[in-house]
């Protein structure tokens, strides 16, 4: 009988009853006293001069009330890269400022060089319109190809830097000569070029900011599309504007969908606030569509070549790739992390290779930044590895799932340090294998590639067994890493007079179900209702400092943090029992929600400890505070390391080369499950985005700069009806050794193994109709990129 | 600026707008309804989705002034007398058919729609049915479970 609270149950989730009504409270859906509106005016060329701007005209327009441009905050700071990678030869990246509005040059189609603000929206779009006819920009020629762009010095998106090249980073580079001996003498290499596809993250709210300013205290208030508000406000604060960081509140209300996204500051956050305090009132900002797809931080974008050296046998002695990863025009705030500590980290997969060496090369281009998109470097590793892996198996003309089986790391093989640098705790990668080929029922494939070619169709069968490092992150490794900041989370649980809780976390939820969630494991280890736990998330007023979520990190970091925040409230409620019952502390335990002497019927419950703390008639005042509070932060003494098999069935038409996604199959092990409804929902979201990656998405520049997907007519988003019922099981559970909930986190499991198991399954569905000179198609895997390469 | 009057969620109601105030605008800004989301400007993504006359309709490609004196359902006006849920609202709440609830209004829109014409949909004319709207986080399974579910029929896939 499956558990109907606490941990491990379903819970229906609280939130949905508000989002099911029309009664959510999303950024542009809060009306302010006096509001007005700020349009931007971006730039319409990848590369350009700014020679003039004539703001005259806007500004006398109707309605307007301010003009701004780069020139107003050329002396503010600028946006700051949140991690320090250093070059090969021990140089550091190259940092080119990123300021508020883009002064001297616009870097990128959607590149913000001029804002408006006015009474009505109206006013503000038609007075943008005006400033952008009254500017004068020279176009220069766009850098666009990566490679290009690191073979050309004479054209320079950012006129410092004098190679386009951020950095040019080896991991691990003490490996590198090893390496090289071990592809010198392998019996077998295979190599593969391949190219990671730009993604643009589309959450369907687009981001949204608000500026307040209160002249009577000098305090601002930004509400805003946020993954993480501290880190917002920490950036906004003290990097962008220099303001002191108490006299600004952020809040992050209902965020509709982050996927990385909203991790990052942006441009407009600090204008809102800027123009809010001009003109003392407050001052909205709402991206259209085109402009999410133009000045959001994108994903991916990785061009690589893998190679794979091995025994005839399959058995792996080495991965050695050389990564081209596309920073954009300016630095995002995790965009240097990205393609390096969250990529080349994970190249070791979950197998027992010796010996791994990465270069990545990280390039500007005149297209928008590029940054951590759901999965973040780990999509990117996992696409390498497991399509060179079944490149190699069809050369050597061996088994997939033999070829896993032989290399997997063993149980009894943790803790494993592997050739770049992680170390995993815990994990049991065929288990999860066998779980998916059963599930899968790979017995069952032949009668299932008859019926289908009876149909017509090409039926293929695609593997993935892949790895994450997420519950980001443990700050004393990152920050040799190169980190700018730490990245523990924190939480407060404030036991209420009455014996309700609200609890106030660091994390922030934009679609996860936190506040369903965090309120089980309370209301579990309180033995008190779910219903009398209240989860407080996106406001900097409120809660703790804490770091937001992204890298599937909320629950084995922010929950952990929790946890050990209601041991505390325990272990003090077991002062105020010993006190009114009489007792020794050590006799008090703790059971079901009442604290108890143990081997008598002596027992208070959790809400009349609870009253005593807060009306402290008889309570112990000398030794004791009152009243029933706890904080606690948690840093985490390492990464978790969820992993898992997808087995993808796909059906391709040989005519039209159109693939359909017929069956999918994800065995994960995500350690400990604290509610398997929503578990199961984060499989099914990343394995859709996936899908979307593998067979729809493409974030295409033409060769000037123009982004010819900027909208849902050109850019093509997995619909209903482009997906399959997903096949989700969680039962192969090795549970994190190093957070006392055992949780790895699953938000990212579905994006980071589904894009090579799609690929995988198309090209073994080609090879099975005969088409064997087909090794590999670059993603999106379209009709059109089938029928040329069956036909090529 | 005129002033544009028609019937929302039962209620007759009137706001000022001008010739070009789309629907959507008119219901979020006009009338303070804010549960239709505006998630794009290519009458795309369907988080608009209305009812009007009964018709499921993208408020974001109708002006407000060609509406005046119709009938219009919004995510609002879904609820049941009571206040709790309605039976579409229910089973997506039932089927975790929503993540972070912003494409939600659109969905139960378009799904109960799609259910009043077919009241008992194939999973293949649901998704179908659901193609102009779209979400990224759920990646429809659960979407499809629910209006399946609301329809009332047993949901094969977990």
């Amino acid at each position: 009988m499956p558990k109907d609270h606490g941990i491990g149950a379903s819970s229906k989730r609280r939130e949905d009853v508000r989002f099911l009504t029309g009664k959510g409270v999303y950024t542009d859906d809060l009306a302010l006293h006096g509001q007005t509106y700020a349009v931007f005016v971006r730039s319409t060329v990848a590369h350009g001069r700014i020679k003039a701007i004539n703001t005259a005209n806007a500004a006398a327009m109707p309605g307007v009330l301010a003009v701004f441009t780069g020139e107003d905050f050329k002396d503010v700071g600028g946006n700051p890269a949140g991690w320090l990678i250093n070059s090969r030869d021990g140089t550091p990246m190259r940092e080119p400022k990123r300021p508020v509005l883009a002064h001297g040059k616009v870097r990128h189609v959607g590149d913000a060089y001029a804002a408006v603000v006015a009474e009505t929206y109206n006013q503000a779009k038609d007075a943008a319109q005006q400033l952008a006819d009254d500017t004068d920009i020279e176009e220069l020629p766009a850098i666009i190809d990566m490679k290009a762009a690191a073979a050309d010095a004479s054209n320079r998106v950012h006129d410092e830097i004098p190679d386009n090249l951020c950095f040019d980073w080896g991991w691990i580079e003490d490996n590198r000569a090893t390496v090289e001996e071990v592809f010198r003498t392998a019996p077998h290499v295979t190599t593969l070029e391949l190219v990671n596809n730009r993604l643009v993250p589309n959450a369907m709210e687009p981001r949204a900011s608000i500026g307040e300013y209160f002249p009577g205290t000098g305090d601002y208030k930004l509400t805003t599309t946020s993954q993480n508000p501290h880190l917002t406000r920490l950036l906004v604060a003290a990097f962008v504007m220099g303001i002191p960081e108490n006299k600004l509140t952020v809040v992050a209300p209902d965020v509709g969908g982050g996927f990385g996204s909203k991790i990052y500051h942006y441009g407009e956050e600090a204008l809102v606030l800027a123009a809010a305090k001009k003109l003392a009132r407050p001052v909205r900002w709402t991206a259209e569509r085109s402009e999410s797809f133009l000045s959001d931080a994108h994903g991916r974008d990785h061009v690589t070549k893998i190679e794979l050296a091995c025994e005839k046998d399959g058995t792996f002695l080495a991965f050695r790739t050389e990564t081209y990863a596309n920073v954009g025009a300016y630095l995002s705030n995790f965009s240097t992390a990205t393609p390096t500590f969250l990529h080349g980290t994970l190249m070791a997969g979950p197998y027992k290779v010796p010996n791994v060496y990465v270069n990545v090369k990280t390039v500007f281009t005149n297209t928008a930044p590029v940054d951590a998109y759901r999965g973040a470097g780990r999509p990117e590793a996992t696409f390498s590895l497991e399509r060179v892996i079944d490149k190699m198996c069809r050369e050597l003309g061996l088994d997939a799932f033999e070829v896993r089986r032989k290399n997997f790391l063993t149980p009894d093989q943790f803790p494993y340090t592997t050739p770049v640098g992680l170390v995993y705790d815990t994990g049991n990668y065929q288990a999860t294998l066998e779980k998916a080929i059963e599930m899968a029922d790979v017995a069952g494939f032949g009668a299932r590639v008859a019926a289908s070619k009876a149909r017509g169709k090409l039926r293929g069968l695609g593997l993935s067994t892949w790895i994450e490092a997420c519950g980001i992150a443990p700050s004393h490794l990152v920050g040799v890493l190169g980190s700018r900041v730490g990245l523990y989370d924190a939480a407060t649980v404030r036991v209420n007079a009455t014996g309700n809780i609200s609890v106030m976390v660091g994390a922030h939820s934009h679609g996860q179900g936190h506040e369903t969630v965090f309120a089980q494991i309370v209301a579990e280890k309180l033995g008190i209702p779910e219903s009398s736990v209240e989860i407080v998330h996106g406001d900097t007023s409120k809660i703790p400092f804490g770091m937001g979520s992204y890298g599937s990190r909320s629950l084995a970091v922010c929950g952990t943090a929790m946890t050990k925040a209601v041991d505390k409230i325990v272990a003090k409620g077991k002062k105020i029992a010993a006190h009114m019952l009489e007792a020794s502390e050590g006799d008090i335990t703790f059971e079901d929600g009442k604290f108890s002497v143990a081997g008598t019927d002596k027992a208070k419950t959790f809400g009349e400890i609870a009253f005593s703390a807060y009306v402290p008639h008889n309570y112990p005042l000398e030794t004791l505070e009152p009243g029933l509070e706890e904080t606690a932060f948690y840093d985490p003494a390492n990464f978790t390391y969820p992993a898992g098999a997808y087995l993808c069935e796909v059906e391709v038409d040989e005519g039209t080369g159109k693939v359909d996604v017929v069956a999918f199959h994800c065995a994960d092990d995500f350690g400990n499950v604290m509610n398997p409804m929503i578990v199961e929902g984060q499989v099914h979201g990343g394995v859709g985005q996936g899908i979307g990656q593998a067979l729809c998405e493409s974030t295409t520049y033409d060769e000037t700069g123009q982004l010819l997907t900027g909208s849902y007519m050109d850019y093509a988003m997995p619909r209903a009806d482009d997906v399959p019922f997903y096949n989700v099981d969680y039962s192969c559970q090795t549970p994190c050794t190093h957070n006392p909930l055992g949780v790895k986190g699953c938000g990212e499991a579905g994006a980071i193994g589904s894009p090579p198991a799609v690929v995988n399954a198309v090209i073994d569905a080609l090879h099975r109709g005969g088409h064997t000179h087909v090794t590999h198609i670059d993603m999106p895997v379209s009709p059109n990129r089938v029928w040329q390469a069956i036909n090529g | 600026m005129t002033k544009v009057s028609m019937t929302v969620n039962g209620k007759a109601v009137s706001a000022e707008a001008e010739g070009r105030t789309l629907l959507s605008a008119y219901l979020r800004e006009g009338l303070g309804l804010t549960g239709t989301h505006v998630g794009c400007d290519t009458s795309q993504c369907g988080a608009c989705v209305v009812h009007v006359d009964g018709k499921a309709v993208k408020s974001c490609t109708v002006f407000a002034m060609d509406v005046a004196g119709a009938s219009v359902t919004t995510i609002e006006g879904m609820a049941n007398p009571d206040g709790s849920l309605g039976v579409i609202q229910q089973a997506f709440q039932d089927h975790h058919g929503l993540q972070c609830g912003f494409c939600t209004p659109g969905m139960v829109m378009s799904s109960a729609a799609l259910l009043a014409a077919n009241p008992h949909p194939t999973e293949a004319e649901v998704r179908h049915g659901l193609e102009g709207n779209i979400c990224r986080c759920t990646g429809y399974h659960n979407i499809v479970k629910a209006v399946l579910a609301a329809s009332g029929q047993t949901v094969a896939a977990e």
